[in-house]
C-alpha cells in the first residue's frame, strides 16, 4: 500500500495507458456529445477557425506589411497548434475536477481522464488542421511530404502536454483558483509567444531573448517550421527534450505524492 | 480468493472553505509567518471514519448499518478503491465490482447501444467482451429499437433498465451496494430480481449498506453498526440488527 511515491505514479499512468480503448471511446464521445444534434459537427470548430485565421491574416498581415504567401501559412499553422495548446492546459486545469462524478465512484486510474482531454483535444486538432492545407493551396503553394516532418515534434509536444496538464490539473484540484491565473497567464503567453507576428519582424536583441526564454516557443516551432518548409533548430529541441525530462521527474514526484488526496480535494 | 482487511482505518476529510482553497491565502499565510498551529495547517478536518478494523472472507455477507453521515457511503467508497485511508491499512484482495450509481456514465445524447459500450467500458470491459454480450444485454432491458434512440428519449423506466442491464453483467469477487436495486415495472422487477439473487449468490464478498431490517435480514449473515464514524457494533446479524432497530415486536 505504501510505495514509493515514484511507483505509485507509475502503476497509475501505466494502468490508464493500457486502458487507451476506453481513453479513445470517451474522447470520441467528448467531442460528439458536444455537436451532437449540429449538421457540421465538429466542423463547425474548423469553420469559425477558417474564419479567425483569415481574418488575422489579413489585419496583421497588412499591418506588419508581410507578404500574404508567407504570412497567411504561418498565422494558420500558429493559431491551429496555439489552440491545441492552450486548451490543453485549460482543461488540464478542470481534468480532475469535471471527472469528479466518476473519480468519487469508480477506481479508474485518475490519469486516464488527462489522456482522454488530451485525446479529445487531438481529434479536435484534427479538425482543424484541414485548414491548414487549404490556406496553402489560396496562397498558390502546394502541401509536400517534407510537412510530415512535424510528426516527431508533435510527439514531443504531446510527451510535454501531459505532464503539465497532469500537474495542473492536481494543483487546481486543490487550488481552486489556479484556473482562473492558469487562463491569465496563457492569454499573456500568446502575445509573448510569435503566433500572431513574425519572429523575423522583432529587434534582434529583444527578439532572441524574449523567444528563446519562451518554453511555449520551442514547442509550437517543433510542429509549425516543417509546415512551412524550415527545419525546428537544435535548441528548440535540446530545450523541448530538457523541459519533458525535468517536467515528467516534477510531475511524477507530484503526482505519486499526492495521487491517493485527489478523491479528496473534490 | 477474495478478503478485505482493514486495520485502524481513518478517513479525515480536509474542509477548505473559499480561503483555505486559496493560492494567494496560502502564500499570505507563509508571506506573515504562518500560522501553522491551529491544527498544523490550519485548516477543519472532518473525521469519517475512525479506527475501522475488522476482516472480510470468502462467504461473508455484510450489512452496514447507521444513520444517515455515519459513514457507510465513505466506507463503501474506502472497499471500491476510491479512496485510500488517511492512516491505516486496507488490504483489499479481489476483484471488485460495485453497483452504485449504475447510471453514471451515460450519455443522454448517446444512442443505448453506444452507451452500453460507453457504460460497459467504464465497468471495465473490453469492446470485444460487450460486443459478445450485446444481444443478451438488448434483450435483457427489453428496449427492442429503442436501443438505437438517443437515451434522452427514454422514460425513467426504460433509462433504468438499461443501466441496470448493463452494470449486472459483471461477476465480481466482491460486491458493494448501496441499497437494493430494484428497477422496472412488475414484469421487469421480477427478472431484475433473480438477476440481482444470482448476482449476490456468485459473489465472494457482499457489503451493502442499508436501512431496511427485512434487506438486511435476507441477505446478510453479519452486520456491522456504524455511528459518527465508529464501529458500534459488529457481529451476528441478528443480534446487531436487534441493538439497531430495536427487538422485534
Amino acid at each position: 500500500m505504501h510505495n514509493s511515491p515514484i511507483a505509485t505514479a507509475w502503476t497509475d499512468i501505466a494502468a490508464a495507458m493500457r486502458r487507451y480503448p476506453l481513453v479513445g471511446m470517451l474522447g470520441w464521445q467528448d467531442v460528439r456529445q458536444r455537436y451532437r444534434r449540429s449538421t457540421l459537427g465538429p466542423f463547425w470548430l474548423t469553420v469559425s477557425m477558417g474564419i479567425m485565421i483569415g481574418a488575422i491574416g489579413v489585419v496583421f498581415g497588412s499591418i506588419f506589411n508581410t507578404p500574404m504567401t508567407e504570412f497567411l501559412p504561418f498565422v494558420a499553422a500558429g493559431l491551429i497548434f496555439w489552440a491545441f495548446i492552450s486548451s490543453v492546459v485549460t482543461e488540464g486545469c478542470t481534468g480532475f475536477i469535471e471527472a469528479e462524478g466518476i473519480i468519487k465512484e469508480l477506481p479508474l486510474p485518475l490519469f486516464l481522464h488527462i489522456l482522454r482531454m488530451i485525446w479529445r483535444n487531438i481529434l479536435i486538432l484534427g479538425h482543424n488542421l484541414v485548414i491548414f492545407p487549404l490556406v496553402l493551396l489560396a496562397v498558390g503553394k502546394w502541401p509536400s511530404w517534407a510537412m510530415l516532418g512535424s510528426i516527431p515534434g508533435f510527439l514531443l509536444v504531446l510527451i510535454n502536454l501531459a505532464w503539465l496538464a497532469l500537474l495542473v490539473a492536481i494543483l487546481c484540484a486543490r487550488y481552486r483558483d489556479l484556473p482562473q491565473i492558469i487562463a491569465s497567464i496563457l492569454q499573456v503567453v500568446f502575445y509573448l509567444t510569435p503566433v500572431m507576428w513574425m519572429p523575423s519582424l522583432m529587434p534582434k536583441r529583444v527578439g532572441s531573448l524574449l523567444l528563446n526564454l519562451n518554453p511555449i516557443y520551442h514547442l509550437l516551432e517543433l510542429v509549425r517550421t516543417p509546415l512551412l518548409g524550415q527545419t525546428p533548430t537544435a535548441l528548440n529541441w535540446g530545450v523541448s527534450i530538457g523541459m519533458a525530462v525535468i517536467g515528467w521527474g516534477v510531475a511524477l514526484a507530484v503526482y505519486g505524492r499526492y495521487r491517493h488526496r485527489i478523491a479528496y480535494w473534490l | 480468493m477474495a478478503s478485505i482487511e482493514f486495520h485502524n482505518v481513518c478517513v479525515d476529510f480536509p474542509i477548505y472553505n473559499a480561503n483555505g482553497r486559496s493560492l494567494k491565502k496560502r502564500l499570505l499565510q507563509v508571506a506573515t509567518g504562518g500560522q501553522l498551529g491551529a491544527d498544523q495547517n490550519g485548516h477543519v478536518v472532518v473525521r469519517a471514519l475512525e479506527g475501522l478494523s475488522f476482516s472480510l472472507n470468502d462467504g461473508d455477507r455484510l450489512g452496514l448499518l447507521g444513520h444517515n453521515g455515519a459513514g457507510k457511503t465513505t466506507l463503501l467508497r474506502l472497499l471500491s478503491g476510491v479512496y485510500v485511508p488517511s492512516t491505516g491499512t486496507a488490504r483489499i484482495q479481489g476483484e471488485i465490482g460495485s453497483l452504485i450509481a449504475i447510471s453514471l456514465g451515460i450519455d443522454p445524447e448517446a444512442t443505448g447501444r453506444e452507451n452500453i459500450f460507453l457504460r460497459g467500458g467504464l465497468l471495465g470491459l473490453s469492446k470485444a467482451e460487450i460486443t459478445r454480450r450485446l444481444d443478451e444485454i438488448i434483450e435483457f432491458s427489453e428496449l427492442g429499437d429503442f436501443v438505437n434512440m438517443p437515451v434522452r428519449t427514454y422514460s425513467a423506466g426504460m433509462h433504468l433498465r438499461l443501466a441496470f442491464a448493463v452494470s449486472t453483467i459483471l461477476r465480481p469477487e466482491i460486491l458493494l451496494m448501496d441499497e437494493w436495486l430494484s428497477v422496472g415495472d412488475e414484469g421487469f422487477k421480477h427478472k431484475a430480481e433473480e438477476r440481482m439473487q444470482e448476482l449476490v449468490k456468485s459473489t465472494n464478498i457482499l457489503v451493502i449498506a442499508s436501512h431496511s431490517r427485512e434487506l438486511i435480514l435476507r441477505t446478510c449473515n453479519r452486520a456491522i453498526w456504524l455511528e459518527h464514524g465508529k464501529i458500534r457494533m459488529d457481529g451476528d446479524v441478528v443480534a446487531v440488527c436487534d441493538a439497531y432497530f430495536g427487538e422485534p415486536a
